[in-house]
């Protein structure tokens, strides 16, 4: 006992002691100071990104246009009072609305007469000009015959004008836009013709090589399609499989062999899986190249591992004494799991399936492999529609030589960033759903 | 329940795709190959798309390399129709196409596309000379004094503009340009780097006796830090320059022709000739050493089979896209001559076969 006989309290107001409890207090302010700094960079890390992304992208939201007082002029497009609506749609289709815009052009800038000038007036214009006029006339052919003050795209040089991105000041041989085309936007916008509006198109069309026709809607149903099909495909198929490893597979070599090899592939490159879906689905299933039914099969191969290991990881975590009393209460092993487990660990399965979906909105490495990286106008309406996605579409655009597309890409990033809030949304909503505390 | 409807909607989901597969009619052309004709291809496309009764054609942006080997792979509607080259198709991608049974390509060269070295409008000009750019960026150079090959070849130890050639400015050698799975690289190294490697009379002799070594020697840049492989995307290597104007830039005209106000294009010389602009008239007219040509090649067995392959053929080779005023040269394609238009396009409206020599 003579341990007892040493033993004395502890002397908190000695030196020693005193020194070392500094010590301590002192670690731990380190410690939360360094945590606090972390939290801080990383904050202003993701503000800058988003400020200059918003700060480019806000612009590409808004198009210049341009007001001309366009003469329908029935000589051009035909009388529709003197035939049939079918002929006079079928004469409107063919007719070449270029020469409705050069005369407002001309009428307007009588100074521009010869063949030189007249080419360059015509691109203060956009190429889409033409088929607004166009459908202008086939809604309305009453217009025929009058004189009306249209609001027109402009070009991208224009727009970008508008916008302050080409510098008016510069050296004539320094700048896109000529001495002589600046004039006539100066006159413009003398007049009030000139208007900066928000872009609806942007968000209702698909891709085009010009930039103010350029729209998100194609890569956005694009996006849409190929997550179904990789929702459809991984969320079951990887949830049954995380249910039937941790409840009922008997625990043996087997089944830690696919273990190991699940939690190998969650790390593999996605342009495996691009090569793997480039063989499998398109080589020896012979489904269409550039559909979104083989993008989201094969982000469905790349998601399945991240879903299958949260799955687990989540279904792990109930405690088993709820097994046991459902169990206890005459439940079969199907009615426990399904009844009891699954519910309570679904809202750790939907954070595992949310990580791994928004991994694929995110990809376009594999999606290059099955022709998915496409130049597409029309927005596709099927899952075998040939079709891009939102991360194929900025990438694209971002390769682009022109600059006006440069405002493009950041607003892309935006409806991505936009998807990806609304996806995540869901999700949340759904775990508080179901989220259940015991 | 839920379980179920899910399980029926994926067999949906896949029976549909099964009908797709098997209805392997196609109504819609389908285009692949290098990312630089991408943007002339894409815009005739979309011309194309607008102005007829057929559907969009599908521009896949793949790499001519890759462009080719899809192409080749076979005739029928699972292949594409068309594939886009930076460069022309070779002798043995030709006996790859015969051995799958792809027998008529009908070659159309589009026009030229400039390689221009720039830099940002800050920056002081340089005149470069093809032997400069050799000296300051390949891997192994001559040793000073001598006149190359095998013997003499050492690892490149110029670290200024200034010890490169004395006429130009003490600047350091930092050079952002394409990776070499770029097409754009590959014509760099061709044209540019080759081109500087044959003025020494020992590098051009070793072409001959040891072409391996040739190739090695006058295609290899250096790897040292002084060359920067900054990616396939141009416009980041004009972002680069804006920010760094010690920094010198390698890519494609149409970048320079967007981004004129910013960035300035450095006149090159071949050997001894004056020194020229990298201009639209200069490359058209051949004057500029730094350009290749760009092509398209179209699978015979397809056209009757896709509709429209015969109208977009004849679109591309219309004057109003690929003529001197026409849309493709707006967006920084240059065209061909005005003879050598008018037999590309007889060819290509006869549908004449590429025979290779």
């Amino acid at each position: 006992m003579s341990d007892n006989a040493d033993f004395r309290p502890t002397d908190w107001g000695s030196d020693k002691m005193q020194a070392r409890l500094r010590n301590r207090y002192r670690k731990e302010r380190t410690f939360r100071v360094a945590g606090f700094a972390a939290v801080i960079a990383a904050g202003l890390f993701l503000v800058s990104l988003l400020f200059s992304i918003v700060r480019d992208g806000s612009m590409g939201f808004l198009q210049t246009s341009v007001d001309l007082d366009v003469t329908f002029s029935a000589e051009i497009l035909g009388d529709p009072r003197a035939m049939t609506p079918e002929a006079f749609d079928e004469g409107v289709r063919r007719v070449n609305m270029q020469r409705l815009l050069l005369s407002a052009l001309t009428d307007y800038f009588p100074e521009a007469t010869s063949r030189r000038d007249q080419r360059a007036l015509l691109k203060l214009v956009s190429t889409g000009a033409r088929d607004q006029l166009r459908q202008m006339v086939l809604d309305k052919p009453d217009i025929v015959g009058t004189k009306q003050t249209v609001r027109l795209l402009a070009a991208d040089d224009i727009d970008q004008l508008r916008k302050g991105k080409i510098d008016a000041d510069a050296h004539e041989n320094d700048r896109k836009v000529k001495d002589q085309e600046l004039g006539w936007y100066k006159k413009l916008v003398a007049d009030d013709r000139i208007s900066l509006n928000f872009h609806t198109e942007f968000l209702t069309s698909g891709d085009s090589r010009e930039p103010e026709l350029a729209g998100i809607w194609g890569a956005t149903v694009g996006s849409a399609l190929t997550l179904m099909v990789t929702l459809l495909i991984a969320f079951p198929v990887g949830v049954l499989t995380a249910i039937y490893l941790e409840e009922f597979a008997p625990k043996n070599r087997i089944t830690d062999f696919i273990e190991v090899n699940i939690n190998n592939l969650a790390a593999v490159p996605s342009i495996v899986f691009g090569l793997l879906g480039l063989a499998l689905f398109l080589g020896v299933m012979n489904l269409p190249r550039s559909a979104p039914l083989v993008g989201g099969l094969t982000l469905a191969l790349m998601t399945l591992p991240t879903i299958i290991i949260a799955s687990r990881a989540s279904i792990k975590a109930v405690p088993p004494s709820i097994r046991d009393a459902a169990r206890g209460l005459g439940a079969s092993p199907m009615q426990v799991v399904f009844h009891h487990v699954v519910p309570l660990a679904m809202p750790g399965i939907l954070t595992g399936t949310i990580i791994g979906m928004a991994q694929a909105l995110g990809e376009t490495a594999p999606l290059l492999m099955i022709g998915m990286v496409a130049f597409i106008v029309d927005i596709p309406g099927g899952v075998t529609d040939a079709a891009t996605a939102l991360p194929v579409q900025i990438y694209l655009w971002a390769d682009s030589p022109e600059r006006a597309f440069v405002e493009k890409t950041s607003a892309a990033i935006m409806v991505l960033l936009a998807f990806l809030i609304a996806m995540n949304g869901v999700a949340i909503w759904l775990r508080q759903k179901f989220e259940r505390h015991w | 329940m839920k379980k179920f409807t899910l399980a029926a909607a994926v067999l949906g989901a896949v029976a549909l795709g099964a009908t797709g597969a098997h209805a392997q009619s196609r109504d819609q052309i389908r285009i692949v190959g290098s990312s630089t004709v991408f943007p002339f291809s894409t815009a005739v496309a979309e011309e194309f798309g607008r102005t007829t009764s057929f559907k969009t054609p599908i521009v896949e942006s793949t790499g001519t390399g890759g462009g080719l080997k899809l192409f080749c792979a076979g005739v029928g509607t699972g292949h594409p129709d068309i594939t886009n080259a930076s460069r022309r198709i070779k002798k043995s991608e030709v006996d790859q196409c015969t051995q799958n049974g792809v027998n008529g390509i009908i070659e159309v060269k589009i026009g030229f596309d400039g390689i221009v070295v720039a830099a940002s409008k800050d920056a002081e000009p340089m005149t470069l000379t093809l032997r400069d750019l050799y000296l300051a960026l390949a891997a192994k150079v001559p040793a000073p004094g001598t006149d190359g090959g095998e013997a003499n070849l050492i690892d490149n130890p110029y670290t200024t503009w200034a010890e490169v050639n004395p006429d130009l400015p003490n600047r350091k050698i930092e050079v952002l340009g394409p990776p070499p799975t770029s097409g754009t690289r590959d014509a760099f190294d061709e044209l540019a780097i080759e081109g500087g490697c044959v003025t020494f009379s020992g590098n051009k002799a070793m072409a001959k006796s040891n072409s391996k070594l040739f190739k090695a020697a006058c295609h290899g840049l250096r790897e040292d830090g002084a060359y920067i492989e900054a990616g396939e995307n141009d416009n980041l290597i004009v972002q680069k320059l804006q920010a760094n104007t010690n920094a010198i830039g390698v890519f494609g005209f149409s970048f320079l022709d967007q981004n004129a106000d910013v960035i300035q294009g450095f006149p090159i010389s071949h050997d001894d000739m004056a020194a020229v602009e990298p201009t639209f008239d200069d490359i058209a007219s051949g004057a500029y050493p730094i350009s290749r040509s760009l092509y398209f090649y179209v699978k015979k067995a397809h056209i009757g089979v896709v509709p429209g392959i015969r109208e977009f053929l004849s679109e591309f080779t219309s004057d109003k896209a690929w003529g001197d005023l026409g849309y493709l040269a707006d967006r920084g394609l240059i065209p061909l001559p005005e003879d050598e238009r008018a037999k590309v396009e007889a060819d290509a409206a006869n549908l004449n076969e590429l025979k290779l020599d």
